[in-house]
């Protein structure tokens, strides 16, 4: 039995911006580092305060603990203009087309370039800007598996053609994205919407920059990826017994002998085997499923010798409360460093379920551009948890995942317009709004009725 | 006109919303903001009569009623070991009640729970959508939409709810007995909001201190908590100064508002802790738009921390204001299943929170915005194909 430790996965955060482009929303984390202030300091830092609301034509009132504000005012104050010119100075020729800097200021800072939020700072501080408990235990680095390619659009009612599916994996990969699951062979009987397998494992070859795996059910299957080229491939089981039977026509045990051939195999060609379990929280048949159930299933999937082992909320019925159980059960027999989330988003509960995990020590994420995919068992609900989201929440935690937001949101478009729906991402639809309204407004205009 | 002495039914408790035009207790001249406690809202129609409401004479408010315990007594609880069957809506689908109820097993002791110890056991929801959803949606309800809303929500167990204006044409307020202010952590949203600065604005609220004399409970709103749609980001210590401001002047609760929600977890949490600096924990209550997403992880982390009051929107009604398109409040029913599931205490059945979210769902002729309550139903007519 191996100990459950959470183990981080530490990486240097250099500074891959230059000052100019330090958005505004980056020095949030500056004033928790103002330092206590001592009341011998209080009368110099009065006189700052006041000096600093003089020039500004105001008047400067005290009120009690308020010059320990002024004092982190002023230094923000100071901060936000120094920004705001840097901002105005380079953005002068969208200044002369009639955009309002405040009104960029204001795309700027909703988030469409949170992917640059903490990383210009974390050269300073990393992970330890944050003293609270509850941050500080979250991975510096998170990996993110995409796979919209694959259970994206394997849930997706239309079929898209090949060369739509290769530009989307190829978008995916220069966002930054490690790991895109490309496609799956699974008879094309079960998923037509990815009958053409080979043809996209052939076009995406010489895609370089990610790692491209692919979904196997059995040898044959394997057989067939590794023909077409896949490097690296994935099975999958259940940790209950209903669902494994109504998904892949047979009892969980018959399903681990299945794969144990395809982790021999894969073994001799060094081919890296990726296990998912699904209904790791609920099952549409059974209910509840037991976490000692999900660790048997884990360790089973582990010992046989899967490289990684993704932890599925097919139904998306987890909440923090039920996800916690569950994963300090298997990581009491997998390895923590080898654990991803897999959350389905049905009821809204997968960005928490995934905070949680990654306060856990949890370093990789799955999660489908745009939100591709629906839930299979609640037909209109949602399924997948969007990337973009994800990546607007890790932003936001200054955890490290090498992907750049705008990009991504370039390649949820691209393959939203081919699919004739609308994004399911709401931080990718929130920054579009945005970027719409920075656009076509020249002054910030507010009603004067009170909107909270 | 000023409100005068404005009564109260003992039975009723009201705070309603009132607009710029209107006249105010203390003639401020700006809004008010107040609710109604759904906890004493039973009112038959009859005695509810815009054009002939007399003045009531205020009676002693104890602030001791909007504790917990009172909500507890009022209602059924769907306590955390509870599971309720039959309707469709509570099947096996519900929220897990694994953890709670088996908390004390040995093999789940060793629970990595800091994250979850921390959690306090029960938790407030102050439903918004009669008013902060409803204002913020283009189609304008019927009356009596809103009154059956609003019936439907505290039947389900919703002890707060924020009701939209009652009050008649002439100014005239009665039931009147809970007020709010709204404050800006923002200097640029303040101007835009509620045209003045944080400081005049603060300076107007003194009136609340009047209030506070009077027996009256205000709550203060402070809005663009962690970011601004002028200025970027927002200090937390300038959170934590209009807060504290609220706070000393009388305000009993104090709900901070991510008005275009941009905050994460990474922004709430170093918000809160400056807030938690200068007013206690128990006072405090958290305000997330869905904006991006980021609701439900930022209520986590802010439960995490202590926070037990919670704002939320019956089938996320409320568009953001700023981001034309993009949603607003963050839905009542999904915050109902996470919260269930965590086993916090609500006291609200969620069943009839979604029946409450259908109803105005169909009425605005919009589908709900909250992912549970569109999950729930597909599961409810789809369960046969299993």
């Amino acid at each position: 039995m191996l100990a459950a430790k959470p183990l981080r996965k530490f990486a240097r955060c250099s500074t891959f911006l230059t000052p100019l482009d330090v958005p505004i929303m980056s020095h949030l984390e500056d004033s928790l580092a103002f330092a206590d202030f001592t009341s011998a300091k209080t009368n110099a830092l009065n006189q700052i305060g006041a000096e600093d609301w003089r020039s500004q034509g105001r008047s400067f009132s005290f009120k009690s603990g308020y010059n320990e504000y002024a004092r982190e005012a002023l230094l923000w104050r100071r901060q936000t203009r120094n920004v705001s010119l840097r901002d105005i100075v380079k953005n002068q020729a969208v200044a002369r087309f009639g955009l309002n800097d405040r009104a960029l200021g204001y795309a700027r800072d909703a988030g469409y370039f949170s992917s640059h939020h903490y990383s210009s700072n974390c050269k300073d501080r990393g992970r330890g800007k944050f003293t609270n408990k509850l941050l500080t235990s979250i991975p510096e680095f998170v990996k993110i598996v995409e796979v919209g390619p694959r259970d994206g659009l394997q849930n997706e009612k239309h079929i898209i053609p090949t060369n739509v599916k290769v530009e989307l994996i190829k978008m995916l990969a220069s966002s930054g994205l490690s790991v895109v699951e490309a496609t799956s062979f699974v008879s094309p009987k079960w998923v037509p919407q990815l009958a053409d397998a080979k043809d996209v494992m052939e076009a995406i070859r010489n895609v370089e920059g990610a790692s491209f795996p692919v979904l196997v059910p059995n040898l044959k299957g394997f057989e067939a990826a590794v023909a077409a080229g896949a490097k690296e491939v994935a099975i999958f089981a259940s940790a209950s017994e209903s669902f494994s039977k109504l998904n892949i026509n047979c009892s969980i045990s018959d399903s681990l002998i299945r794969y144990r051939d395809v982790i021999l195999a894969s073994n001799e060609l060094s081919i890296p085997v990726r296990g998912y379990i699904s209904c790791v929280v609920g099952c549409p048949v059974e209910g509840n499923v037991p976490p000692r159930q999900v660790a048997y299933v884990a360790k089973e999937l582990y010992e046989m010798g899967c490289s990684e082992i993704s932890l599925g909320d097919t139904i998306g019925v987890g909440t923090p409360g039920s996800v916690i159980p569950m994963l300090e059960a298997v990581s009491d027999v997998v390895p923590m460093n080898m654990l991803a989330v897999h959350f389905h988003d049905t009821y809204g509960q997968a960005l928490s379920n995934i905070l949680t995990s990654l306060q856990i020590g949890i370093g990789t994420v799955d999660s489908s551009v745009s939100g591709l995919g629906g839930c299979p068992y609640a037909i209109g609900a949602t399924g997948n948890v969007a990337t973009e989201d994800v990546v607007y929440m890790l932003n936001g935690l200054g955890v490290k995942t090498n992907v750049d937001l705008g990009k991504l949101m370039l390649a949820g478009d691209f393959i939203c317009n081919h699919l004739g729906r609308s994004n399911a991402s709401k931080s990718a639809l929130a920054i579009a709004k945005t970027k719409l309204r920075a656009s076509t407004t020249s002054t910030t205009t507010c009603t004067s009725n009170s909107k909270l | 006109m000023g409100m005068g002495a404005a009564g109260l039914k003992e039975e009723v408790v009201a705070r309603l919303i009132l607009t710029n035009q209107m006249n105010f207790i203390y003639g401020a001249g700006f809004p008010f903001h107040l609710k109604v406690n759904a906890s004493m809202l039973s009112f038959p129609k009859q005695d509810y009569d815009e054009g002939t409401r007399e003045a009531l004479p205020w009676t002693r408010h104890n602030r001791d009623f909007y504790k917990e315990d009172s909500f507890n007594q009022r209602t059924s609880s769907l306590c955390r070991n509870d599971v309720v069957q039959g309707n469709g809506f509570d099947s096996w689908y519900s929220p897990d009640h694994q953890y709670n109820s088996k908390r004390d097993e040995k093999g789940i002791q060793n629970l990595t729970n800091k994250f979850i110890k921390s959690i306090p056991k029960y938790v407030k929801i102050v439903e918004v959508g009669p008013r902060d959803g409803l204002q913020n949606e283009k189609d304008i309800v019927p009356t009596a939409v809103k009154v059956e809303l609003i019936h439907r929500l505290v039947s389900s167990g919703l002890s707060v709810v924020e009701a939209t204006s009652f009050v008649s044409p002439n100014g005239f307020l009665s039931w009147c007995k809970g007020s709010s202010g709204f404050a800006s952590a923002s200097e640029s949203f303040s101007k835009s909001n509620v045209n003045c600065s944080i400081e005049e604005s603060l300076a107007r609220y003194g009136a609340v201190t009047r209030a506070k004399e009077l027996s009256i409970p205000v709550r203060g709103y402070v809005s663009c908590v962690v970011g601004c749609p002028v200025e970027g980001a927002i200090p937390p210590s300038k959170v934590a100064y209009v807060a504290k401001e609220l706070y000393e002047m009388g305000c009993f609760e104090i709900s901070l508002g991510d008005t275009i929600g941009v905050a994460t977890p990474g922004t709430v949490v170093p918000m809160l802790e400056a807030v938690m600096a200068v007013v206690p924990v128990e006072n405090l209550a958290v305000h997330f738009h869905d904006t991006y997403g980021q609701s439900l992880p930022n209520i986590l982390v802010s439960l995490q921390m202590g926070i037990s009051i919670v704002d939320t929107s019956i089938s996320g009604l409320g568009g953001c204001p700023y981001a034309k398109g993009a949603s607003g409040n963050v839905a009542t029913e999904d915050v109902v299943y996470m919260l269930d599931g965590l086993g916090v205490k609500t006291n609200v059945d969620l069943a009839k929170l979604m029946k409450a979210g259908d109803f105005i769902s169909k009425q605005l002729g919009r589908p709900s915005g909250s992912k549970t309550a569109i999950a729930l139903c597909r599961v409810a007519a789809d369960g046969s194909k299993i």
